[in-house]
């Protein structure tokens, strides 16, 4: 398959009379990086960009993995990559934020990834299991505050978005829980169902999928969401809580700009486009379009929010 | 009858000639897949999604499906001709597989293989049909305490495997824990081990180990043998098993079947669990457990029987919960998203096309498998009459690309190498490689499952007893280690034992 792509890519560049526009790229196929294993949210998003981003570009798009310590081996080594726009590298919200902050062997800074766009939402959710006493968000604050630590939350990953909630609602409610730290959304989903946590801070996506078999007490999106209309958000029941993880996909730092801005283009093209919308929106996503800029400065807002709460729970990396 | 309905539905879908042609498609490329050490199913699936985007869900279901289940059945081919496994559910089935080639008897391993995994294959898939919704629930019931009590109970079934010194068993399985510790600790994000090396934070990868103490190891043991030795293969005897062959073998494949469906349905590694288990436990029951280890079928026969039949259980938590227990079923589960088919407990109501059409396609695809693989037996077998200096460098290689292939990474290369020699000169000493490989595969999420009961309970250790069937498996477990010291039990055995082979006899 790729082999084919490549003979494509490469019959395509022969075929090219001179050329005489201003900008000639893309010129050859275009590496499309995905830091974790191919089947995730990551990868299927890809997979459903890849052929708009292909008319658009009119190159092959190589969708690759490169698996390893949740993201990091990937951003560390693609900080490091030619910065010539023929590879971009999906990222991933509050990943390439909390990675720097918190591990010592993830050589790449937060800056070092020049968005392109972050083009997609999972808000976080809390839901209790279904056979559970507690029925709404006020009676889940009040038995926690009664009984403290006894409530056990599951979570997907250290210093992962499900961390950070689980620090930021102990502080906004200031409760104390106990935090059980899956490997990931699978076996934490699978541990509620079992009733062997009593709750768990679920993705959008899950929490649509096992709306039925659990108790979704509220969702940190500011609106209601379409696929969940009867699960309040955090904002209506009064509290300031907008739990998420958002992706994204990025150029390496010193790329031409007006190379990232025609890659730009490409991207929000392709991510506005009304069949991909309804594609992410069933599966139980929230699409986005922010921009190069407007991602920057989302980043730069979320990388000093936790920061400050890294700071105060003493998880700061000391360089 | 309802379930003869839903099975018209699903010959319906899979006789469309499409769908014929994806299945055919999706067991040879996991017969060669299979075949081919260190490109396993996981990374076939992910390379060939792209190419179903076109077609129909079923039928990108039904060829990926395919793949995973055809995989087993050529994973044992190197095994048993070369030491080499093409899988890591095919460790085992070096132990006796192998010693069979080399007795000349590599077509029946070969042949039992192929005819086990038919079997298992079928009863796995009559389970996944009659009993999926009921044992989706009880796969439920195992949280982390009963995970941790499960993991223990096998470690002690498996310290049986040892055909040599139980002491370097445990220190194989010792070391084996240690390696399995290195990387990212999951539960308070600390590295261990990882000299700052970014690729060791998701710990050794199983591939490089398993090519490394197999594959690598086996070329050097057999580079200072073949100047001695001419090719062990002029005297290949019969190609098929015989009716002896049979006799053997009946019970370890319907064992294995069994053992393996239920192991199946647990997450994790469940191919790789339950063909060890099942060499286990063959042994256990055997008439002669101090052949096993020479060359004896029940040893190919009910593990490759066990890791066919894991694939077919895998399914259920898949269709039921919409849980992947694996990365193969992982993919899976990305792939019904991509083709809009929101994956969840009601995936069977919602889309019974789906489900009973990828069911009766797993019929058809085991035919099909047999099919395929009982003619290649005589070509396999003809790969022993290459010689050593030709076929060794070519071994070497495939292991070098096949583990290159997966991350595209150096350092697992130097993994594999390093393992390499490390198996070389445990082999010296006469250390096993079988319970190293299954520390690694099982350390981890012993060790995950340890902690994270002692996390839900808040650091009480009566957690394993209180919750049932989790002091079930303590108890046993208790039982076995005792049972060797009260000396009225060992010897009642003993005369047992007697007994019943004298009645066969």
């Amino acid at each position: 398959m790729k082999i084919w792509k490549w003979i494509f890519a490469v019959l395509a560049i022969l075929s090219l009379p001179l050329n005489v526009g201003a900008l000639d790229f893309p010129k050859g196929p275009i590496n499309y990086i995905i830091p974790f294993n191919p089947g995730g949210q990551s990868d299927v998003e890809a997979r459903l960009q890849q052929p708009y981003l292909e008319k658009i570009l009119g190159v092959p798009i190589v969708v690759t993995y490169m698996p390893g310590a949740g993201g990091a081996l990937a951003w560390t080594k693609f900080a490091q990559t030619k910065p010539d726009g023929y590879s971009v590298c999906g990222i991933n919200l509050p990943h390439i934020i909390l990675q720097p902050l918190s591990q010592k062997d993830a050589a790449f800074k937060t800056e070092d990834l020049h968005p392109l766009c972050i083009f997609e939402s999972t808000p976080i959710g809390l839901a209790v299991k279904k056979d559970s006493k507690i029925n709404s968000v006020k009676e889940f604050i009040d038995f926690a505050k009664a009984n403290p630590g006894k409530i056990t939350i599951g979570i997907s990953g250290k210093f992962s978005g499900h961390h950070m909630a689980s620090l930021e609602f102990m502080k906004i409610a200031d409760v104390k829980l106990t935090l059980v730290t899956f490997t990931g959304a699978a076996p934490q989903v699978t541990a509620l169902l079992g009733g062997h946590v009593e709750a768990i801070w679920g993705n959008s996506s899950d929490l649509v999928g096992y709306e039925g078999q659990m108790k979704i007490l509220a969702i940190g999106t500011e609106k209601r969401m379409n696929t969940l209309p009867a699960v309040p958000t955090f904002q209506e029941l009064g509290i300031k809580f907008y739990p998420r993880i958002d992706r994204g996909v990025a150029v390496p730092r010193g790329t031409p700009p007006e190379i990232t801005s025609k890659l730009e283009k490409a991207f929000l093209e392709t991510v506005n486009k009304e069949d991909y919308h309804s594609k992410i929106m069933k599966a139980g996503f929230v699409p986005m379009g922010l921009n190069g800029q407007q991602s920057m400065k989302y980043i730069a807002e979320q990388s000093e929010i936790f920061k400050k709460l890294l700071a105060e729970h003493n998880l700061l990396l000391q360089k | 009858m309802d379930i003869l309905s839903h099975m018209a539905l699903g010959a319906q879908v899979v006789l469309q000639p499409i769908n014929l042609l994806f299945c055919f498609l999706g067991v040879l490329m996991g017969t060669l897949v299979g075949v081919l050490p260190g490109l396993g199913p996981t990374a076939a699936i992910a390379l060939l999604l792209p190419n179903t985007f076109h077609v129909s869900p079923v039928t990108a279901i039904i060829m990926l499906a395919g793949i995973y289940y055809g995989a087993m059945y050529g994973g044992s081919t190197t095994s048993i001709l070369v030491n080499i496994p093409g899988e890591a559910a095919s460790v085992i089935t070096c132990l006796d597989g192998y010693q069979m080639a080399l007795k000349g008897r590599a077509g029946p391993a070969l042949g039992i293989a192929a005819f086990g995994s038919f079997i298992a294959g079928t009863i796995s898939i009559i389970g996944l049909m009659l009993v999926a919704p009921p044992l989706a629930k009880f796969a439920l019931a195992f949280g982390p305490p009963e995970y941790f009590s499960l993991m223990l109970l096998g470690i002690i079934i498996l310290i049986y495997l040892a055909s040599g010194s139980i002491l370097k068993a445990l220190m194989m399985f010792v070391f084996g824990l240690l390696v399995s510790t290195i990387g990212m600790d999951a539960i308070s994000g600390t590295q261990r081990l990882t000299f700052g090396i970014l690729e060791l934070y998701d710990g050794v990868g199983l591939i490089p180990a398993i090519m490394g103490l197999f594959g690598v190891a086996e070329v050097i043991a057999n580079v200072e043998q073949a100047i001695r030795t001419d090719t062990i293969t002029t005297k290949v005897k019969n190609l098929l098993p015989n009716l002896q062959d049979w006799k053997d073998s009946f019970w370890p494949i319907i064992r294995g079947s069994f053992l393996g469906f239920f192991i199946g349905i647990l997450p994790g590694p469940a191919p790789v669990i339950s063909s060890f288990s099942s060499y286990a436990i063959e042994k256990k029951l055997s008439k002669h457990p101090e052949k096993f280890g020479t060359g004896v079928i029940e040893g190919v026969a009910g593990p490759e029987s066990a890791n066919n039949s894991a694939t077919g259980g895998a399914f259920i938590p898949l269709f039921t919960l919409g849980i992947p227990v694996n990365s193969v079923i992982a993919i899976l589960l990305g792939a019904f998203m991509i083709h809009g088919i929101q994956p969840g407990p009601m995936i069977i109501t919602k889309h019974p096309d789906l489900f009973w059409g990828t069911v009766m396609s797993m019929y058809l695809g085991n035919v099909m498998l047999l099919i395929l693989n009982l003619p290649l037996i005589g070509l396999w077998v003809q790969v022993l009459k290459v010689p050593y200096p030709i076929l060794f460098p070519l071994i070497l290689l495939f292991c070098l690309v096949g583990v290159y292939s997966l991350n595209y990474s150096l350092v697992e290369i130097a993994l594999m190498i390093g393992f390499g020699v490390f198996g070389y000169l445990a082999r010296k000493f006469q250390f096993e490689m079988a319970p190293l490989v299954l520390a690694i595969v099982i350390g981890p999420m012993m060790e995950n499952n340890l902690r994270l009961s002692l996390v839900i309970s808040q650091g009480n250790p009566m957690i394993f007893i209180t919750h049932p069937i989790s002091a079930v498996f303590i108890f046993v477990t208790l039982a076995l280690l005792i049972s060797p010291l009260v000396p009225s039990i060992g010897k009642k055995r003993q005369r047992l034992q007697e007994k019943v082979e004298g009645e066969e006899v």
